[in-house]
């Protein structure tokens, strides 16, 4: 296969991604709206029993016959099949850019949200196997097809190699660890926005309507949301640091209040102070779940806003 | 920064009533260290930092400080004022961020104390009713009491459990030895909690100490050229308060080659795809030269000290001569890029004794064309050079003993040189001449050179702030997954059968919400002793 046919599949192996995804929230939405409301743990205990090893057997779990315990729709099926089978198409996607680019794929925008995507998908599909997180998976697979969305038509640049700037052995790690925390911290997002949804909700005494009644206990979201982000936080204190290990090679200091460097440490503050705050008495609950919507929104801030609002030295990578 | 701290520090909102000066002072330093007031800091650190990316920073790009002050003249005044330009090195931002410093180490230090008492306390004795602890279970086991209290007690160490055998008045009724077991595992949390805290500390000292010592200074060298490691030699230096120039190791370098290479086609084309210098260095004085490469990303080391290349241009050899043929001037200029197809402006200054002097503005261009809206470049690298001159004459101003750039034409005292209505304007290809007009002389361009700005650089204690860095990371993960928790167990036996009745009970120290997690513990601590003694 050569360079330009790599190219081309990755870019079609990203939009079928995409319409796999669409198909999958669309049948969420639908479990969402015409599936039982019952849901029990045992189900998901099975699930993870059946589905010992990779992300695929998820899907075997869900195909095995489904225990007189534990009533699932037809739509939540076919929804963890597509997300599933879109994961693994968009994976492909990423690989087949890093073969056409010739090295690892995340040298832009555009290869950060496809990458992000996919590890968003991956980190939430391992998640599922740990926590009942089924109410979650439309908002999820929305962020997703949101971010691939955006990527195919706002941030799309043709594969080409990188800049002398950006090769070293760092852009993997640095990139890596940033990317994945992201991952962590969108999903944490999702677990957050939910849990004020359902704490308004509850405080409301609102207990009928689908929606409401099939999103998980404060408890539980709150919980959720700790724990995504709790394994963010050291990731993002790595790419930070790494960052850093390169700067001092690339540019001769390791930190030197570029806009980018600023917004990590920014975010890198806020979660901070959420975890903190989490631990506080008289800061637990809400008002932890809205600092850690604001250190989200730091994170996408720098993701989009610092390479397209200010100039620094990230911004070679084209937006 | 705490979380074990006693209600009335963390929740006392109170404001100051009457109080002595050192009821006062002990009033303030509860609030300093209280967690509130850290997460107001937190905060405020957070927004303090968002003005210095809005704003450019003068150490980190002082070209791009001066052009935003030129663009906004009103901000420019209040901004100056409040220090936006040193954002980060403003009272107002080192005050937060050592206050935070004081409330972390404040916070932080009596907490050793009491997690040094912890680590060498025995656990706590068991509560009186296990059955009333959050989570909790009994087991039949058909074993002797005691067997069955060392199964438990074997199982807890294999859980990593710290346990200590305690006498137990309501164990005594059932048991021989009259013992219970109160166990305790996650001491790690809090140690790396700790850990996490003071290697911040270490970071933040070591920063702060690297910035007294460290420097960094660039010095721009055309391709042929080289310098000498010393403060005058730099075109600008930042520097911190210790330095001193003795602290510059005496190098002395020479770029004897500096390569731009340039994506030939495809969709980046026109990209950098290498940039390159072959150097000579000597070491020291007389030192024999050591001939090496620099790169982009993998910088030159010269005892401590870092040579980078930063950003590279173009610079056309120019010769001017003067009306009666003899050379007035005949050098390599550096031109300044101006845009990614390295479209590069710059100007030649011929001063003059006896006549008066020469100024030409050039736009050089790597590969030229002739477009709709004047000249451009279309591609960075050498394809067609190009270079667009206009002249002046009259007094440059250098003698007035003012700094001047070199890359702008002070033309206040100059005049323009017409070929009849029209500014004089010519496009020389390389190895072209023109004679200027009015007699004035004549401008060969005989060639491109290449020259790059290297950046000399030494960052103070940047190995201490990678090792308090990588203690961080290390303190944080302990502090993220280890959780605290007690366990307690009793064994008494029930009577019409003769089995043991084994209770255990746990409780976390932070409630982690997932109460699921310490049942499962129980359950297998349970399950190991039955397996045991089945």
């Amino acid at each position: 296969m050569n360079v330009e046919d790599a190219a081309y599949l990755s870019n079609v192996f990203v939009d079928a991604a995409m319409i796999v995804w669409a198909v999958t929230l669309a049948a969420f939405a639908a479990d969402l709206a015409f599936g039982s409301p019952v849901r029990t743990t045992t189900r998901v205990r099975a699930e993870v029993a059946v589905g010992s090893g990779g992300v695929d057997e998820v899907v075997v779990g869900d195909d095995a016959p489904e225990g007189a315990s534990a009533p699932t729709s037809r739509w939540w099926g076919v929804g963890m099949g597509t997300l599933v089978l879109g994961t693994v198409i968009l994976g492909a996607g990423v690989v087949l850019r890093g073969i056409a680019a010739g090295r690892v794929p995340w040298g832009n925008m555009y290869e950060f949200a496809i990458t992000g995507a996919f590890l968003v998908a991956v980190a939430f599909l391992l998640f599922m196997r740990r926590y009942d997180l089924r109410t979650f998976a439309v908002w999820v697979t929305g962020v997703l097809l949101l971010t691939v969305g955006l990527a195919v038509t706002v941030l799309y640049i043709p594969a080409a190699p990188l800049v002398p700037a950006l090769r070293s052995p760092w852009l993997v790690i640095h990139v890596a660890a940033a990317t994945l925390a992201a991952a962590f911290f969108t999903i944490g997002m999702v677990a957050t926005a939910l849990y004020l949804v359902r704490d308004v909700a509850d405080r409301r005494g609102v207990t009928g309507g689908r929606f409401v009644s099939r999103l998980p206990d404060t408890a539980t979201l709150d919980r959720v949301s700790y724990r995504v982000i709790a394994f963010g936080f050291p990731i993002w204190t790595f790419a930070v640091v790494a960052g850093a290990i390169w700067a001092e090679y690339a540019w001769g200091r390791y930190w030197g209040w570029d806009p980018k460097e600023t917004w990590s440490l920014i975010t890198w503050i806020v979660y901070a102070a959420y975890l903190h705050a989490r631990t506080t008495a008289g800061w637990r609950g809400r008002r932890a779940a809205i600092i850690s919507l604001v250190a989200y929104s730091t994170l996408i801030f720098n993701f989009f806003g610092v390479n397209i609002v200010f100039v620094g030295l990230h911004s070679y990578g084209g937006v | 920064m705490t979380q074990t701290l006693p209600p009335q520090q963390s929740e006392t909102p109170t404001g100051p009533p009457s109080m002595s000066p050192p009821e006062l002072a002990r009033w303030f330093w509860r609030q300093l260290t209280s967690m509130r007031v850290a997460l107001f800091l937190l905060f405020l650190l957070a927004v303090a930092a968002v003005p210095g990316s809005v704003v450019p920073q003068r150490e980190a790009n002082p070209l791009a400080a001066l052009d935003w002050a030129e663009r906004n003249p009103g901000l420019a005044t209040w901004a100056e004022r409040l220090g936006l330009f040193d954002v980060y090195s403003t009272p107002w931002f080192s005050a937060i961020y050592l206050l935070l410093m004081v409330s972390l180490v404040g916070c932080i230090i009596p907490r050793i104390g009491l997690h040094w008492r912890a680590l060498r306390a025995r656990p706590p004795a068991p509560p009186s009713r296990l059955t009333r602890m959050p989570a909790h279970l009994e087991r039949a086991v058909p074993a002797d009491p005691d067997v069955v209290l060392e199964a438990a007690e074997r199982a807890l160490r294999s859980r990593r459990f710290r346990v200590d055998r305690v006498d137990d008045q309501r164990a005594a009724a059932g048991t021989s030895s009259g013992v219970a077991l109160a166990a305790e595992r996650g001491y790690l949390k809090e140690t790396g909690n700790l850990m996490f805290h003071l290697a911040l500390v270490v970071v933040l000292v070591s920063v702060a100490a690297g910035g007294l010592f460290g420097y960094r200074g660039t010095v721009l060298v055309v391709e042929g050229d080289g310098f000498a490691n010393s403060p005058i030699q730099y075109d600008g230096l930042t520097a911190g308060a210790r330095f001193t120039a003795a602290d510059l190791p005496p190098f002395a370098l020479t770029v004897d080659e500096f390569v731009m290479e340039f994506e030939p086609d495809g969709p980046a084309m026109g990209s950098p795809s290498n940039f390159e210098a072959a150097v000579t260095l000597e070491r020291t004085p007389g030192a024999p030269p050591e001939q090496t490469t620099v790169r982009v990303n993998s910088p030159l080391e010269v005892d401590g000290t870092l040579v980078h290349l930063l950003n590279p241009g173009y610079a056309p050899q120019v010769t001017v001569r003067g009306p009666d043929g003899d050379v007035l001037f005949s050098q390599p200029v550096p031109f300044l890029p101006q845009d990614s197809s390295f479209t590069s402006t710059g100007v030649v200054k011929v001063p003059q004794a006896d006549q008066p002097d020469i100024g030409l503005q050039g736009i050089f261009l790597p590969t030229g064309v002739i477009a709709e809206n004047g000249p451009e470049s279309i591609f960075p690298g050498l394809g067609n050079p190009v270079l667009v001159l206009t002249a002046w004459q009259g007094d440059l101003g250098l003698d007035d003993g003012v700094a001047q750039s070199i890359y702008r034409l002070d033309t206040t005292d100059m005049t323009q040189l017409t070929t009849g209505d029209e500014p004089f304007r010519a496009a020389l290809d390389l190895g072209s001449s023109i004679e200027l007009p009015d007699g004035a002389g004549s401008v060969s361009f005989d060639g491109v050179s290449t020259w790059v700005n290297l950046q000399v650089s030494r960052n103070s204690g940047k190995e201490l702030a990678l090792l308090g860095a990588v203690l961080a990371i290390a303190g944080l993960l302990p502090t993220l997954f280890v959780r605290r928790r007690r366990c307690w167990v009793r064994v008494h036996t029930q009577h019409p059968d003769g089995a043991t009745v084994l209770t255990i009970a746990g409780l976390d120290r932070v409630a982690s919400g997932d109460a699921g997690e310490l049942d499962e513990e129980l359950a297998a601590v349970a399950a190991a002793v039955e397996e045991e003694l089945s």
